[in-house]
């Protein structure tokens, strides 16, 4: 029988898009720098504030912008350790670090319980889990003695760092926030690009061939799912630490959309969008808090601009122009 | 027998798509599965797979009950199964679909503090099967930018990747223009060379070129099993599926 030979390889007349880099390094180190130059431009204060909720977007992005999960019910993570973090501060006389390790530890506890249940469903059955577990939390939180109900936990006292280095002074305490939020960052960096970042791309790319290629992908969203609410525990405790304060801002559904806002404005599955989201909503809440209720009209109006018009959000159009990964 | 059912039905609401087919596919063999649309092939490929939860039946891989496990289990006995639409992972590149499995079979898929380069001790391996393919000029292509036959080629190497002893191609060949059927028939040719494979099939020419045995099924039943020759003679098959005027 004729033994029919496979075609021989054409050259390809199409060039594949090549995506470049090194610019999210140059990026980087210029978010760096401008973080280091910053306090002495404007409110250290309103830096840190946003600083941790860049680092909540942050986390909350590695949900829905790399697994393609939308969790609505990130202010419980966030909440509940901001909670944690200014009870054991307040209540217990932690140190600052340890404080805020109980907030992170928070997060993660929290994440798995709520995880392990919303797992099982997808799409908005997931994202409902998510939120129906939030507000009930909400409601613990609203009744139960410890959190100061409707007060909140008022003037926790910032400590000092390792009993040595007293984070009253607000440069120092900048110092340790910036630090922690570049190691956030970069921890959700090496997330994306390890190999579990690239099972969890396969998952969000096509989970039933993920799946028939032999990948539990239950325990990887779940695995996700813990390092995301972790991460935003330790955006919530150190928020706590810095600001001073714990309150139902934190844990209620607002708090889960604005997350969602911060996001989307920026850029999601974006490592850099989340951080300017952030800052883009905070400081317009800052300029506009002259109009009061109003903020939350402009901020609809930017959200349904977002979805219509610049669905990649701002880092993801101008990463998508410039055919640059960011 | 490396595959076998028995009496394996699947009720949707009042609606019976597989109605008790059992099956027995030889090792080494390539087996094909067609019949008219609606017959219940690809229905039976996703119960095999554990997509689908069989309402009765039983299921035996190489002697063991399958019938409970998950299809992430299937898999990782050696049943590895493609799809109808082709399934890539698309905006990664041809590399990194390949790679991808190679990462499931050889473990370390969980270490989310380590650099992805370690993946790059895979390139390798995942490299030759893209070669195997023809897809070598590709390699860093995006998969969704690749043209439809090669994506089925990548998907295929992906599958390999996993070194399964029994492949499940849900038609392989839908859709493709002559060459690509052509490419893709020789590819299956090869890789059946040391394996078990399973396929649907519209193309009758790719099915008796390729097949050993031939399960016809019509309304979830199996209506007739053998080689071409003796399906294609049998009357009722010709009747119900080919047609009365096709040899």
């Amino acid at each position: 029988m004729e033994q029919r030979v496979a075609e021989p390889i054409a050259t390809p007349e199409v060039q594949p898009t090549v995506w470049r880099t090194q610019s999210a390094t140059i990026l980087f180190v210029v978010m760096v720098v401008g973080l280091i130059v910053a306090p002495f431009f404007t409110y250290p204060l309103f830096l840190m504030q946003a600083m941790c909720f860049a680092l909540f977007a942050c986390a909350f992005n590695l949900l829905i912008g790399y697994v393609g999960l939308l969790s609505f019910g990130h202010a419980l993570y966030f909440g509940w350790a901001s909670y944690l973090s200014a009870y054991s501060a307040k209540a217990w006389g932690f140190t600052p670090e340890l404080a805020i390790l109980t907030g992170t530890a928070t997060g993660a506890v929290l994440g798995l319980l709520a995880g392990s249940l919303a797992i099982r469903r997808q799409g908005i059955y997931f994202a409902m889990i998510t939120l129906a577990l939030a507000q009930m939390m909400f409601f613990f939180a609203l009744q139960a003695k410890f959190t100061g109900g409707e007060d909140g936990i008022q003037a926790v006292p910032r400590g000092h760092l390792f009993g040595l280095i007293d984070l009253s002074k607000e440069m120092n305490m900048y110092i340790v926030v910036l630090v922690i939020f570049l190691a956030g960052f970069l921890f959700i960096y090496r997330i994306i690009h390890s190999p579990f970042g690239e099972v969890l791309k396969a998952i969000r790319e096509n989970e039933t061939r993920a799946i028939s290629l032999g990948y539990k992908t239950d325990r990887y969203k779940l695995v996700a799912f813990v390092l995301s609410a972790t991460l935003a525990g330790a955006a919530g405790g150190t928020k706590a630490i810095v600001l001073q304060l714990a309150s139902l801002t934190d844990v209620n559904w607002p708090m889960s959309g604005e997350v969602v806002l911060m996001t989307l404005v920026g850029g999601l599955g974006t490592i850099f969008g989340p951080v300017l989201g952030s800052f883009i909503i905070l400081v317009m809440q800052y300029k506009l808090a002259a109009v009061g209720e109003w903020v939350l009209v402009i901020q609809g109006v930017i959200f349904v601009a977002c979805v219509l018009l610049f669905r990649r959000g701002i880092v993801g159009e101008l990463a998508n122009k410039l055919k640059i990964r960011l | 027998m490396i595959l076998e059912t028995e009496g394996l039905t699947k009720e949707f609401a009042g609606f019976t798509a597989v109605n008790g087919v059992t099956l027995q596919v030889k090792r080494g063999t390539i087996h094909a599965l067609i019949g008219p649309n609606g017959a219940g092939k690809t229905t039976c490929f996703n119960l095999l797979t554990k997509f689908l939860i069989p309402t009765r039946g039983r299921i035996t891989f190489n002697g063991q009950d399958i019938t409970a496990l998950q299809p992430a289990d299937v898999a990782r006995l050696g049943l590895v199964r493609s799809f109808q639409i082709s399934a890539v992972f698309p905006h990664m590149s041809v590399l990194e679909n390949v790679r991808i499995a190679l990462q499931r079979a050889r473990g370390g898929s969980f270490d989310f503090w380590r650099s992805a380069s370690v993946l790059n001790s895979y390139n390798q391996r995942a490299l030759e099967l893209i070669e195997d393919v023809g897809l070598s000029s590709f390699a860093n292509w995006l998969a969704v930018e690749l043209p439809y036959g090669r994506k089925r080629a990548l998907e295929i190497a992906t599958t390999l990747a996993l070194d399964p002893e029994m492949l499940l191609l849900d038609e392989p060949t839908a859709g493709m223009g002559h060459e690509d059927i052509d490419r893709i028939a020789q590819l299956i040719k090869r890789v059946a060379a040391d394996r078990t494979v399973l396929m649907v099939e519209h193309n009758l020419s790719v099915v008796s070129d390729l097949s050993d045995t031939i399960t016809v099924l019509t309304r979830g039943r199996v209506l007739a099993e053998g080689d071409y020759k003796t399906v294609s003679a049998n009357p009722e098959v010709r009747e119900a599926y080919m047609g009365t005027g096709h040899a």
